[in-house]
């Protein structure tokens, strides 16, 4: 489904990504795990057109993407969920979840997911008019993924959804991640957290100084030595 | 959207209330009752509600910090003139003209500056009014230092179209999937990228609009003084407009519209003591700031009164999404 060959990405002189090849398949949960700085961020980032690569190839179906703006890259079915959440914090839930469905137009299919995504988070549609900056980080991190999915995306980029929460919290929004996942949207989930990633994923990558040093079924991954190097820092 | 269609009928209602008033106004003028002073405080209301409302598209709708509104107010006033003066055609032309002219500048100065965020955005924009008002000075088609004189063509029935139009125009491109865009960039430009709006071509579309007004404002602003003059578009009077739409609350249509309104009036009685008037004015402001620093409406309009004494009698909420 996305398919990533060797792609070279710059801060300014700060080499960030170098010759990162990835491969996702459809209907699979693939995480990408790495220490703070390591360049999981950066990865997301370039897919969804916030970032350009210097070099490299983003094929998404088949399609090129390095180097598009990322209004095409959402009409083509990749949504983000960005680092930190980034709701409209002076606009209500409903707002928010309606922006998400800002490139579409067919009005039945928005109703429809207004649906499902009520259906995922029941507490979203509780708190339907509430100014969603009054949101608990657990809430905002919801309302942050039903509006990335309200773009009805095939790909959907999770930027560290546990960041700040509480361990409940992590637990149910991971259930959450399988369930999207269940309903046959492919999830590329970027974690700190890496037992709970591998936890739920199918294939991993690790990610160490702007490479690619291990990859594998979270199983395979999940028992080495290596993973719990890369993790905690890595050397 | 989830506006529903009580606002929309109140933002109505008020525009008709508002033209009612404005026949009655145009009697008085006509019979004579209200004396010139009046009347000229009249029409600076009238065109600093037009700045006032095409600034807060840029910077309380779209979050775009921009303070060299002056410079655009300075390229309308410029262009009517010519227009007028040196051409000889009709003021509404020269009010389109000036529009265009103005959001040809906004366009120019939009798309390298737009790219830039908080303060250098401001300063660059700060640098953008400066570049007008001295470029102004150095030609001397336009008289220069010494400026230009203009007739007097300014009457209040095209005034009020002038801000009526404003309004309505901005109000409505808030309320669309258009305005919906900016509101979101202003909350989180990140975001809203990711998001798939086009973050670029809607700060440089808020940012032409806001100038094409702006340039109204300046052909209204040239047929009533008799002279422009360079000087007149410094960056004090982008603090000016600035100030209407800080003081009336950022994101607040009514509030700007408001805060034209009072300051203006403050400003014109103050005229009889310019000794103490700047003192006054900017106890004013201070004052405000301390006790209401949100500005005086919020992010609030005024039709959000009428709603909820409505709701109060027991109006229905509606439930249904509807998205444009």
């Amino acid at each position: 489904m996305l398919k990533i060959k060797d792609i070279n990405v710059y801060y300014g002189n700060i080499h960030a990504l170098k010759g990162v090849s990835l491969d996702i398949q459809a209907g699979e949960i693939v995480t990408l795990i790495g220490a703070n700085g390591a360049g999981k961020s950066t990865l997301l980032k370039t897919i969804s057109g916030l970032l350009k690569p210097k070099s490299g190839e983003i094929l998404f179906e088949g399609e090129h993407l390095a180097g598009k703006v990322p209004q095409t890259i959402v009409k083509r079915g990749i949504s983000q969920v960005p680092e930190g959440r980034r709701v409209f914090a002076n606009m209500s839930v409903e707002e928010n979840l309606e922006l998400g469905a800002y490139l579409r137009k067919d009005k039945s299919g928005i109703q429809e997911d207004f649906q499902k995504v009520y259906q995922l988070f029941p507490r979203l549609h509780e708190r339907l008019k509430q100014q969603s900056g009054t949101l608990s980080g657990g809430e905002q991190q919801m309302l942050a993924m039903g509006r990335a999915l309200m773009a009805r995306p095939r790909l959907l980029l999770l930027d560290e959804p546990s960041m700040g929460l509480a361990p409940l919290l992590v637990k149910t929004i991971f259930r959450i991640i399988e369930e999207i996942n269940q309903t046959g949207t492919t999830i590329l989930l970027v974690e700190q957290n890496a037992n709970m990633a591998l936890s739920i994923a199918d294939r991993a990558y690790v990610i160490e100084t702007g490479k690619i040093v291990a990859s594998g079924t979270a199983e395979e991954l999940g028992e080495s030595d290596q993973i719990r190097n890369a993790y905690l820092g890595g050397h | 959207m989830a506006k529903s269609t009580k606002n929309v009928k109140s933002f109505w209602g008020t525009i008709v209330l508002v033209i009612i008033l404005s026949v009655v106004i145009q009697f008085l003028i006509n019979g004579g009752t209200l004396n010139p002073f009046y009347v000229n405080t009249l029409y600076s209301i009238g065109i600093n509600i037009i700045l006032a409302a095409s600034l807060h598209l840029i910077i309380g709708i779209t979050g775009q910090f921009s303070i060299g509104h002056a410079g655009f107010l300075a390229v309308g006033a410029y262009a009517s003139a010519i227009v007028t003066m040196k051409l000889a055609l009709p003021f509404p032309v020269a009010i389109i003209a000036a529009g265009l002219a103005a959001a040809v500048a906004g366009l120019i100065i939009g798309i390298p500056t737009l790219r830039l965020r908080g303060d250098y955005l401001a300063i660059a924009t700060l640098g953008f009014g400066e570049i007008v008002r001295i470029a102004f000075l150095n030609i001397d088609y336009v008289g220069g230092a010494s400026g230009m004189t203009v007739s007097h063509l300014i009457t209040w029935p095209i005034l009020i179209t002038c801000v009526l139009i404003t309004i309505i125009v901005i109000v409505n491109f808030t309320n669309s999937t258009h305005g919906r865009a900016c509101l979101a960039i202003r909350e989180n430009e990140i975001a809203a990228d990711a998001m798939g709006i086009n973050t670029t071509f809607y700060k440089v579309m808020a940012f032409a609009i806001g100038a094409f007004f702006a340039g109204v404002a300046g052909a209204l602003h040239a047929h009533n003084f008799y002279i422009i003059q360079p000087v007149n578009f410094g960056f004090l009077k982008s603090f000016d407009i600035l100030i209407f739409v800080v003081l009336g609350g950022l994101g607040s249509m009514s509030g700007s519209v408001i805060a034209a309104i009072l300051l203006t009036i403050i400003s014109t009685f103050l005229s009889s003591y310019p000794e103490v008037r700047m003192v006054i004015y900017s106890l004013v402001l201070i004052v405000m700031m301390l006790f209401r620093p949100q500005g005086l409406m919020g992010t609030k309009e005024i039709t959000a009164f009428f709603k909820a004494g409505r709701s109060a009698k027991g109006g229905m909420q509606n439930d249904k999404h509807t998205v444009a």
